[in-house]
């Protein structure tokens, strides 16, 4: 019963419905946890301080969300931020390394395991999970290889570089003594969320992002079309290795230490940020930008968790476990409703598209 | 001997038994004493056997038991349960604590085994409805218990790490007194005995197999794949119990953290390294349990090597990468290619003789 001329609404795709629960719900969240628990949640740099901590975590989700889209998984993004983190360090420290030195460093690490992960997964056809765990493996190891102990960094430039801070205007809160202390946010952040602009438009607006999205859905039709779904396939796993050679900088650059624990379970988290954003391991379906959300709702869960008093480690993460129970029981139902294509149940912005004549 | 050794290389056992023989010939050549067995007498004074060999065998026994449970889940959900660690861990923490709370005798032992049983195939049959009802891939559908399960296992213990001590124990998570051979071997043993007649006796291994190619297709020929699913993932919670109990009874404490940990990349790896298509369908229970004992001698020779404990892990991966690229499709491509040239050759050489 549309009105004639009035344009026919775009039924919302899989992709971009599973983003805005996530992102609703973040808003939701957050504005419930602002009203119930104040304090903390009403500072902007606490905040911010979601950002500060998590600058890794969001761009190894990014690299990750590539691999995801084109139907692969790749779970060696901690190992390689470890590995990162111990060589720079060491590097700086006992063999007289430059900055700039220690950044193509990271870069080359990430280059590594992507180059590997690439041939491997693309060329010869063995099981992105295998590999990539043996990637992991080999990070972990060679971490504890460069150096046992937990290192520091002292090198002058790094920390002057570590100590950067950029200063939001507008932005801030008072301190107990009255003063205003401006909201800060570090370079990492910076980084990361350059690095989330990027890739949302390499994703949208580039050959190689459409063909990701045509390579997972369904990489015979992909090949059929003409799309060189090993070259996708090798440049997804790629880029996911560089972005963990610079999010393995980036952790360095807010802890400043080299250690053999440094991001763990990083890869699992990026998983969780991923399935909560609502991209969807069977390739295909995904978005960074939701990913983004994602990874924010899980780190606000956890301040909740801790703002109500529950304050030991195994509340964080049993509520992590149900609230990815819970986005992924979500998920699963909103896909299967709509794939049987419930009239009635749903309002009309959810239906799935109809045939145009 | 020539077709028998035609089957052997054609079949999925070929490269984890090569994989196998390769560490089992690099390490005769290393050290010709590797894989002597030696009668020792333990502190209990009994007389066991000891030797690397034992302890291959002796150490492998939790993961192959794993990858028994996770072979079947691979074939039929076509992906993997990364909570089985966590799961284990919860089913340790059942069993102490009911040990705990009881005098230890043989009874309570298998009673408290019972309750551990039930509550990992409680947790596994959550996972199970996930994959089976919801159709969520296994691995993001195990990553609730992946994440939460440590901390469920701290919860039941009471966030302490309690131990249990009692000779009846110590006879299961190592000797038998007049036994020589480790228990956890013997159960193992039972354990694969049991299995083998269950695939040989019922369906479960066709229809398991049936799911994992095609759905649609067991559904039409009156299989439930929901129903076999669950089965899968039932049995994967009673391996889980039962390796849990036995990891418990070997080291005499419930340790959440530790208990274990990162057994599950490694079932996983066992499954993959024994010939099985991590993407479901066919399998072989034989191949993942070779697998698993490659992982472990490839553990205890670099231990052997004198590689500190947590370099092992890198050593590992250099090997895992080779034997996976190994088995690649494609390398298997080119060497039955070059196979077929070299044998074309001598095919096209052989005519002219022939005709002369």
């Amino acid at each position: 019963m549309e009105k004639p001329g009035k344009k026919l609404r775009e039924p919302i795709s899989n992709t971009n419905l599973l983003m805005t629960i996530t992102i609703c719900t973040f808003i939701g969240m957050y504005l419930i946890a602002m009203i119930a628990w104040g304090g903390g949640f009403l500072n902007p740099q606490q905040f911010l301080d979601l950002f500060n901590n998590n600058a890794f975590l969001i761009i190894i989700a990014c690299g990750l969300t590539m691999v995801m889209i084109s139907g692969g998984i790749d779970i060696s993004g901690g190992g390689v931020t470890a590995l990162v983190t111990m060589a720079c360090v060491v590097y700086l420290e006992d063999h007289g390394g430059t900055v700039l030195g220690s950044i193509l460093m990271s870069l080359g690490i990430g280059l590594f395991f992507g180059l590997l992960h690439g041939v491997l997964v693309a060329y010869l056809e063995i099981q992105p999970f295998i590999v990539t765990l043996a990637g992991m493996f080999f990070a972990r190891g060679m971490v504890t290889i460069v150096s046992i102990a937990p290192r520091t960094a002292s090198h002058e430039a790094f920390l002057s570089l570590k100590q950067m801070r950029i200063t939001i205007p507008g932005l801030g809160y008072y301190g107990k003594t009255g003063t205003f202390i401006p909201a800060q946010i570090e370079l990492g952040v910076v980084i990361a969320l350059i690095i989330v602009i990027a890739v949302a438009i390499t994703l949208k607006w580039t050959r190689f992002g459409r063909n990701l999205y045509a390579v997972g859905g369904n990489s015979h039709s992909a090949l059929t079309l003409g799309i060189n779904v090993k070259r996708t396939k090798f440049f997804a796993y790629l880029l996911a290795g560089i972005l963990s050679g610079i999010a393995g900088y980036v952790y360095l650059m807010h802890t400043g230490a080299g250690d053999a624990a440094n991001a763990t379970q990083a890869e699992m988290q990026a998983i969780a940020s991923n399935i909560i954003g609502g991209t969807l391991l069977t390739g295909g379906v995904g978005n960074v930008i939701g990913t983004l959300f994602g990874m924010l709702s899980l780190k606000t869960i956890t301040n909740i968790v801790i703002a109500s008093g529950l304050t030991k480690p195994y509340y964080q993460s049993i509520t992590t476990g149900l609230m990815l129970c819970f986005f992924i029981l979500l998920q699963s139902i909103i896909l299967a409703v709509r794939e049987k294509g419930a009239i009635g149940v749903l309002p009309e912005w959810l239906r799935p598209g109809k045939k145009k004549n | 001997m020539g077709s028998f050794f035609r089957k052997l290389t054609r079949s999925q056992l070929a490269i984890p038994l090569f994989a196998l023989l390769l560490l089992v010939v690099f390490n005769l050549f290393r050290d010709p004493e590797f894989f002597s067995v030696v009668i020792a007498t333990n502190n209990d004074g009994n007389a066991v056997l000891s030797g690397n060999l034992i302890s291959i065998l002796n150490g492998a026994s939790a993961i192959a038991i794993l990858s028994i449970g996770m072979t079947l889940i691979t074939s039929s959900c076509k992906g993997q349960d990364i909570s089985v660690a966590a799961m284990a861990a919860i089913a340790g923490s059942v069993f102490v604590s009911v040990l705990r709370s009881n005098e230890i005798t043989i009874p309570v032992i298998l009673l408290a085994f019972l309750f551990g049983c039930v509550v990992s195939v409680l947790f596994s049959l959550f996972n199970g409805v996930l994959v089976a009802v919801f159709k969520i891939q296994p691995m993001i559908a195990t990553l609730i218990l992946f994440s939460a399960g440590r901390s469920i296992a701290y919860w039941i213990n009471g966030g302490a790490t309690p131990t249990v001590s009692s000779p009846l124990l110590v006879s299961i998570g190592g000797f038998i007194p007049g036994i020589p051979i480790p228990t956890p071997i013997i159960i193992m043993v039972v354990f694969l005995v049991l299995i083998t007649l269950v695939l040989k006796l019922t369906n479960l291994g066709l229809y398991t197999q049936v799911v994992g190619i095609n759905e649609g297709t067991a559904h039409l020929n009156g299989i439930s794949p929901v129903l076999i699913k669950l089965i899968a993932f039932v049995i994967s919670g009673i391996c889980v119990a039962t390796a849990g109990c036995i990891t418990v009874c070997r080291i005499g404490l419930i340790n959440h953290e530790t208990l274990l940990l990162d057994a599950e990349m490694d079932v996983i790896l066992a499954v993959a390294i024994g010939g099985n298509a991590l993407s479901g369908g066919k399998f072989n229970i034989y191949g993942s349990i070779i697998g698993a004992y490659i992982i472990q001698a490839l553990t205890v020779t670099l231990y052997a090597m004198k590689v500190p404990s947590a370099a092992v892990k890198a050593y590992k991966a250099i090997v895992i990468i080779l034997i996976v690229v190994v088995s690649s499709p494609l390398v298997k491509e080119f060497v039955i290619k070059l196979n077929k040239k070299l044998f074309r050759k001598r095919a096209e050489k052989d005519v002219p003789v022939k005709a002369s």
